[in-house]
């Protein structure tokens, strides 16, 4: 038999294997896209370059935030040989237990990529581990970049930079775990300023990856931008001396520049030294500042929300005498029987109203506002009455952020109709319902930013910058936005009496604020006294000085320390003499401040 | 038998002596670029495997001009004595052999290593194309067909012994060169319809089923059930469509493909299930795509489809693939060298390996069947099936077709024992063939 012609059936055969074999490389090489990711996945890496990031100074040029380096101590699971966990718990500070639970969580993650064993060790704890690392293979410190606070001090406005949440993760792709991200004050509202960017290298790694060689010769590679530094308009000088004149104290203290809006001083008190919340004991820290029934985390002078009390008789005069409620010579009897007051006076026009604080007067200008007269109907008379007059408060900025920079600003409440109808349903309440609102009670909501910018717009006779902190970027300068001047709706001219009768608050004998006076400078200034029941009250004080051309515009805030004049005039006046005069003339009275002590009150 | 060296060099297929430079060349170079470390270039690292090739490759040159020089005549005495010399190397490497990979493989010599294997092929070529061609010899005679088969069978039972899976597969590729000898083409039916049985199984066998009054047990009894059902349906077609004289016939074919079936069906899926380790287990359930529990069962494979993969339609170009040079693809010079290609060079320079190889087998038929003498013949397609086998298990496993089982890509794999065999299996046929008008019918 002939068996040749097999020879085709055999030939075919081998045909067949080779054709399913092109088939078969046609499909992962070509049709198919997911080899090729899953090849760059195994061999390519992102090596991330972070930059340094921008430093804080203060408007005079000094360095108020630099970097230094802290380490993380990680392990590559695979390259770790037997050791001595007793021994190596002991250099770094960790119990066998928890070493062993970390060596576990990072052998669970990856066995080839390093994980971190014990976040942010010191640089002088480093440096003793770093002597006798070199016995444990697998082990190595990876720096970090974290925060050193020059000073002590400046917490709320300066903010927190810490390891990026997952909220903040997910929201901006910029960030991995483990990087750092500006948390609150100029930390977090320029962030991208300081942050600048991340550089990129593109290597190959090899099975147990060891970097072998750069991508493309680094055709993808970029290299990083270092953060920009930030000049802030904060007075490092007067905010140690304002954080000083608060100790043991609560309450806050803004002091803004006028002219420009630029916030000289930010205290909000009790404060902490924000150097606590760097590095390794931050979290310990963190803990105790949260459970402090004083709450020093939080920024009373952008968050605390509270009534103003009698320095919002001068917002009062003011829209009262732009709606021509009254002219400054409108006198109204100190009619002590709806509403109390205190003083000898019994007819005063605005000017006295305003020396003498004349509760009865604020309540009649707040009725002429709040009822015009449109209607012969109070509750609806009501209605048209407090839409006018909210959109007239809210030109001052109450109820507002300001458009400040400071993040995390609570806008506090000027009422209006709605705010009312859901109390007391429509047509539900009239201007007997509300008329504590007349002296800053009542429902009114501010806070001590707002207060000191209210001086601000006094000082500069109707109009106000967004108060803001940075003074420049680099050396772009400050954004666009705090250039502008924002109007407060009332004509200069209605000031001058306002502006009168608050120097005489100050300069007159019998004025309230007469522990506020400083030689050769005219402090013009308004105190007031927040009922707080059943608390003692708080004390408060707004204030610019010199009364011409006003250089420092100034709120403070002492709460359950009583009358304005008795604490908070005279702190306000020790800081516009340290601003203007750099000195103080009368140590004593700093002395009494120093020493006094205000802490939680029990109730009267 | 009058030849004289004028007329052999004339008559050398240099055909094949070119696809066998290039593959060679083709496959040190990609040895050279798996193993390629930018600080170390010397092409002369004496530590470097690349450069162990190439005096591979030089020993091999002297190896093939010597065997051109040896009359054919030589390798035909010869077959029985290399026959029985592979057979006892086979032995002894069992109980002297050196343990690598968890086989007993290899002879230590020194800094190299030798694998009696690689040449086991050639011997048994050699001595099956002598047995087949004895004369008195009746190839459809049954006890020459048992005869055939012991020669295959012994050496590859030794071979199993070490173990080495793969290379015994390769013994299973002589049945085409048998088969072009005469035997039946049922036994390739056979073969395929044993393959596709094989599939089932394990199929079936890895999936559980919750039966009546059974409970959950193993899918592979739904398949015999199948099968038997078919099988009796068979019985009934055969009484009612097919004449009565053939009916007896067809009878006996029917009942010896039911239990033979049936037989190989159990008889897979116990192997699998119970005799294979759960790691080659896994391994073959991977190439099913099944799931596996051990995540990095497929890790080899799983590495040597990406790299293949990646190469795109040209490849990332020479000494630039990542996955292949450091160390992602396992064994990269050895058994999964045809992905250094496939990253490297691409779909375009895939296929042309393919191509060669597949150009090379045909080219040893094309021999083979030019031949006068039958040894010649025999011992061509005993070659090209060598040759067919390797491809088709290495690629097929590299391209994730076949399962992983260890085996030289011919003439490519880094190893001097493989270059050796192939070259002196290939050279042989090359010089019976340049003295194919000197044999007499």
């Amino acid at each position: 038999m002939n068996f040749g012609n097999r020879r085709y059936i055999i030939t075919a055969i081998i045909l067949a294997f080779a054709f399913i074999f092109a088939i078969r490389l046609l499909t992962l090489q070509v049709v198919s896209d997911s080899y090729k990711a899953k090849a760059a996945e195994l061999t390519e890496e992102k090596i991330r370059i972070y930059p340094s990031r921008g430093l804080v100074y203060d408007r005079n040029g000094e360095l108020l935030v630099a970097n230094r380096a802290i380490y993380d101590l990680m392990v590559v699971p695979r390259k770790t040989k037997e050791f001595d966990t007793l021994a190596f718990g002991q250099l770094v500070n960790m119990s066998v237990e928890e070493l062993r639970v970390e060596l576990k969580k990072a052998r669970n993650y990856s066995r080839h990529k390093a994980s971190v064993i014990k976040k942010q060790i010191d640089p002088d704890i480093y440096a003793r581990i770093s002597e006798k690392l070199h016995r444990y293979p697998g082990f190595f410190a990876q720096a970090r970049t974290v925060r050193s606070y020059q000073k002590g001090f400046g917490a709320h406005v300066l903010g927190d930079y810490a390891e990026a949440g997952p909220s903040e993760i997910e929201n901006d792709h910029y960030y991995r775990s483990g990087d750092y991200i500006g948390k609150s004050g100029i930390e977090m509202t320029y962030e991208k300023e300081l942050r600048g960017k991340k550089g990129a290298k593109y290597v190959l790694v090899d099975v147990r990856n060891n970097v072998q060689e750069s991508l493309s010769e680094g055709k993808y590679d970029t290299s990083a931008v270092a953060g920009k530094d930030l000049y802030i308009t904060i007075d490092a000088e007067l905010q140690a001396y304002a954080e000083l004149l608060m100790s043991n104290k609560m309450g806050s203290i803004v002091a803004i520049e006028p002219a420009t809006g630029e916030i000289l001083t930010l205290v909000s008190a009790p404060s902490f030294d924000p150097n606590l919340l760097v590095g390794s004991n931050r979290g310990e820290n963190f803990r105790k500042l949260q459970v402090d029934s004083l709450k020093p985390l939080y920024n009373r002078a952008t968050q605390g929300l509270y009534r103003p009390g009698s320095i919002f008789k001068m917002v009062q005069s003011l829209v009262a005498l732009q709606r021509g409620s009254i002219t400054k010579d409108t006198r109204i009897a100190c009619n002590r029987g709806i509403i109390g007051c205190h003083g000898s006076h019994s007819y005063d026009d605005l000017e006295g109203a305003i020396i003498h604080s004349c509760n009865p007067y604020f309540h009649q200008v707040f009725k002429r506002m709040i009822e015009p007269g449109e209607t012969t109907n109070r509750f609806k008379d009501a209605q048209i009455g407090i839409g006018r007059w909210n959109s007239d408060i809210k030109k001052f900025g109450f109820g507002s952020n300001l458009g400040s920079d400071i993040p995390g600003i609570k806008e506090g409440n000027v009422p209006n109709q709605k705010y009312y109808d859901g109390i007391y349903g429509e047509l539900g309440w009239a201007f007997s319902t509300i008329y504590s609102m007349s002296i800053g009670e009542g429902e009114l909501l501010i806070n001590p930013l707002q207060m000191a910018n209210l001086a601000a717009i006094i000082a500069n006779r109707g109009w106000y910058h967004a108060p803001h902190v940075i003074k420049s970027i680099g050396d772009e300068g400050k954004p666009e936005r705090f250039l502008q001047k924002i109007n407060s709706g009332v004509n200069e001219e209605y000031f001058t009496t306002v502006v009168n009768a608050m120097e005489k608050v100050v300069g007159q004998d019998g004025g309230t604020a007469r522990r506020a006076r400083i030689e050769g400078v005219t402090v013009c200034g308004k105190t007031g006294t927040v009922q707080n029941e059943p608390y003692p009250d708080h004390s408060v004080f707004i204030a610019f000085a010199p009364k011409d051309n006003p250089k420092i515009a100034i709120s403070v805030y002492v709460e359950y320390s009583g009358f304005g004049g008795t604490w908070a005039a005279p702190i306000a006046s020790l800081l516009i003499e340290k601003y203007l005069n750099d000195s103080i003339s009368d140590p004593s009275k700093e002395e009494r401040i120093i020493e006094q002590s205000f802490g939680m009150p029990k109730k009267k | 038998m009058n030849t004289n060296r004028g007329d052999i060099r004339r008559n050398l297929d240099w055909l094949t002596i070119f696809l066998y430079g290039f593959l060679v060349l083709l496959g040190w170079t990609a040895i050279y670029s798996a193993g390629y470390d930018a600080a170390h270039t010397g092409i002369f690292d004496m530590e470097a495997e690349h450069a162990k090739q190439l005096i591979w490759i030089g020993i091999c040159t002297l190896l093939a001009v010597v065997i051109l020089n040896i009359e054919g005549e030589f390798f035909i005495r010869f077959s029985p004595i290399s026959y029985l010399l592979s057979l006892l190397l086979l032995i002894a490497v069992l109980f002297i052999g050196k343990k690598i990979g968890g086989a007993r493989s290899w002879f230590g010599v020194g800094a190299f290593s030798i694998q009696p294997s690689e040449f086991a092929k050639t011997a048994t070529a050699l001595f099956l194309a002598w047995y087949v061609t004895r004369t008195g010899i009746k190839f459809n005679a049954l006890s020459t067909r048992l005869i055939a088969a012991t020669i295959l069978a012994i050496p590859a039972g030794l071979i199993l012994m070490q173990p080495d899976a793969g290379t015994v597969l390769v013994f299973s590729g002589f049945v085409l060169a048998m088969y072009r000898e005469g035997l039946s083409g049922n036994i390739l039916l056979a073969g395929f319809g044993a393959v596709v049985l094989a599939v089932v199984a394990i199929l079936s066998g890895a999936a559980t089923i919750d039966y009546p009054f059974y409970g959950e047990q193993s899918g592979i009894w739904t398949m015999m059930i199948v099968m038997l059902f078919f099988g009796i349906l068979g019985i009934f077609f055969v009484r009612s469509f097919v004449l009565p004289r053939k009916r007896k016939r067809v009878f006996r074919i029917l009942a010896f493909s039911l239990v033979g079936a049936l037989a190989f069906s159990y008889t897979t899926y116990v192997g699998i299930e119970q005799i294979l380790k759960p790691h080659q287990r896994e391994r073959i359930y991977v190439l099913f795509g099944m799931e596996v529990s051990n995540p990095d069962a497929d890790y080899n494979i799983r590495h040597a489809k990406a790299a293949i993969g990646s190469g795109g339609w040209f490849g990332k170009g020479y000494l630039n693939g990542p996955m292949t040079r450091y160390d992602f693809v396992p064994e990269q010079n050895t058994d999964f060298i045809f992905c250094t290609i496939g990253e490297e060079w691409g779909l375009f320079g895939s296929l042309i390996v393919v191509a060669m190889f597949v150009v090379l087998i045909l080219r040893m038929i094309h021999l083979a069947e030019r031949q006068r003498s039958q040894f010649s013949r025999v011992y061509g397609y005993s070659v090209a099936s060598i040759l067919f086998m390797h491809m088709l298990i290495n690629i097929g496993m590299v391209l994730g077709v076949a399962p992983v089982i260890g085996i030289p890509l011919p003439f490519f794999s880094y190893g001097g024992s493989s270059l050796m065999g192939f070259t002196i299996l290939l050279f042989i046929m090359v010089r019976l063939d340049a003295e194919r008008y000197s044999v007499f019918r």
